[in-house]
């Protein structure tokens, strides 16, 4: 279980990111964040990977407190920061180094066959797509298999078609590991964070901090036109325009 | 259909072979200046006396080997640019590493660095001499001051431009100071060092004459030296070729020699990129 206490984070310049967020994700559960961009979710993912410092509060695992990164948590960026120096295989096994090279090799090919691109393990990074790249960094952080995976806009940069086609990916890796690990989604994309959430909490901006929590009954596989889904997606559009600074002016 | 059929199959196999000849396309420039210049002197339109024809040059070339004196000569020059080199390499390296990494060693020593490199380094002889001596020290220092600057700020640039992305992962992974350098940050600096490298190479070449001309008893430089103020034309033709030979043949060496480390980088080119 995955708790967020507290958390706030100035940056030096003065910059208020980050204002008491209290969060808890159960062990399997998927939460995406969504929220306007300059609302702090790329600092509250980047203080529980341990990338950064908060200015007060803190992050525990299974009541173990994490300060710096930490083998059980696993981020994936926006974009797929592959070492183009090493082909597809070695990527992904690049935070396997400490195991015995044959333990680390099946490991390497069960995370590719996951991601579906066996065929791709001695490709370099360069000859592959977008959506391929970023499966590979998926697989990369999966391969070690932390208990948290952190995905910052993992699929923003790509065109609708591929960003579709890995949400359904990710669906599917999620459900065949066991035991299933916690993923925390930041997006913009409010289709996605329904489509794959259990859980969407709404940020606002200035100083960043959790405006709204919402959970998503919908029965998986979930259906983009069910009327279901339509309400979600209003209820969701909505919490984000109450997070609007001129409106909340208004209603004041 | 069958005339068209048949011409296809006879022109085919000319075709690859045609092809396999295009990089020697930029043989026939000089080859063709070369034989004409031949003919002209040859047909006695001109006495070739300040540019000899290949045909003296080459004879001046396998003159000078057969005698021993080509590889006597090479190897002195050869041995300057080796000893300058791997002095300017050294000293670029450290320092490019130091100022590259570390902000505030940048500051402190990349004004004085950057002044010195507007210094046009030929300046340096006078004083190189007086510290020196006239022997090889101060030879080797300018050939060194030479190399040292590229390589310096080839280092210092290629460890600033280190993605801090890709660095980022290193961090999650959690690897140590010394992985960290050894398998994110060496690996990403290595093709600009390599270009770094190269283009040192180059100019150790180019000073190896300048310092040759300061006064040398052997060396291809003092070939030059030699043909111009005994009038022997073809020599001072015969050394060029051999710094030009021998210049491909250091750098070619460098690029195999790194080749196997920049594998990634080149076969982007040469396969076809994959779709989703
Ligand atoms: N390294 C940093 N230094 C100073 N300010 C920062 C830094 N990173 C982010 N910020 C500021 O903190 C706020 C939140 O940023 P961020 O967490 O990236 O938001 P989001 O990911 O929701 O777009 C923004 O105002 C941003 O300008
Ligand atoms: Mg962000």
């Amino acid at each position: 279980m995955l708790t967020i206490q507290h958390l706030s984070k100035t940056y030096p310049g003065g910059t208020h990111a980050l204002e008491a967020v209290d969060l808890t994700v159960g062990a399997g559960e998927i939460v995406a964040i969504v929220g306007g961009s300059g609302c702090g979710k790329s600092t509250l993912l980047r203080i529980v990977a341990g990338l950064d410092r908060p200015s007060a509060g803190r992050v525990s695992i299974d009541g173990r407190v994490v300060s710096e990164p930490d083998p059980a948590i696993g981020i994936v960026f926006q974009e797929p920061r592959l070492f183009p120096w090493l082909t597809v295989a070695q990527n992904v096994g690049f935070g396997l180094a400490h195991l015995p090279r044959a333990e680390r090799d099946a490991r390497v090919a069960e995370a590719l066959a996951r991601v579906g691109l066996s065929d791709k393990a001695h490709v370099w990074p360069r000859q592959l797509s977008g959506g391929q790249a970023q499966r590979v960094a998926i697989a990369r952080a999966l391969v070690a298999r932390p208990e948290v995976l952190l995905l910052d806009e993992p699929f923003s940069a790509l065109d609708a078609f591929t960003r579709l086609d890995l949400q359904r990916h990710l669906l599917q890796i999620w459900a065949a590991v066991s035991p299933r690990p916690t993923l925390v989604i930041v997006t913009h994309d409010v289709d996605e964070a329904i489509l794959l959430a259990d859980r969407v909490i709404v940020m606002q901006p200035e100083p960043g901090r959790i405006a709204q929590e919402m959970p998503v009954d919908l029965p998986r596989p979930r259906d983009r036109a069910a009327p279901a889904f339509e309400a979600q997606r209003r209820q969701i559009m909505s919490a984000l325009d109450r997070t609007l600074p001129g409106l909340s002016v208004l209603s004041a | 259909m069958v005339e068209l059929s048949s011409a296809s199959t006879r022109t085919r196999p000319a075709r690859p072979a045609l092809t396999a000849l295009w990089p020697l396309a930029g043989l026939i420039l000089p080859l063709g200046l070369a034989l004409a210049w031949e003919a002209v002197v040859a047909l006695g339109w001109n006495s070739g006396r300040l540019l000899p024809p290949p045909s003296v040059i080459l004879a001046t070339l396998t003159d000078l080997a057969a005698r021993g004196d080509l590889a006597h000569h090479a190897q002195a020059t050869l041995t300057r640019v080796v000893l300058g080199f791997g002095a300017g390499v050294v000293a670029g390296t450290v320092l490019g590493a130091l100022t590259g990494y570390a902000r505030g060693l940048a500051r402190l020593l990349d004004p004085t660095l950057q002044a010195l490199r507007a210094i046009p380094s030929i300046a340096w002889v006078p004083l190189f001499i007086l510290w020196f001596g006239i022997f090889e020290a101060p030879k080797v220092a300018l050939i060194a001051v030479g190399v040292f600057f590229p390589v310096y700020l080839g280092v210092m640039e290629a460890i600033r431009g280190v993605d801090r992305k890709i660095v980022e992962v290193g961090r999650v992974f959690r690897l140590s100071g010394v992985a960290m350098v050894r398998r994110i940050l060496l690996p990403a600096v290595l093709p600009a060092y390599v270009t770094a490298l190269r283009s040192g190479l180059g100019l150790g070449w180019m000073f190896v004459v300048a310092a040759e001309f300061m006064g040398a008893s052997a060396g291809l430089g003092y070939l030059l030296i030699d043909g111009q103020q005994l009038g022997k034309p073809a020599q001072i033709v015969a050394a060029i070729i051999a710094f030009a030979v021998l210049g491909k043949l250091t750098d070619s060496l460098l690029a195999l020699a790194a080749a196997p480390f920049l594998r990634w980088e080149d076969s982007f080119a040469s396969s076809p990129r994959s779709s989703e």
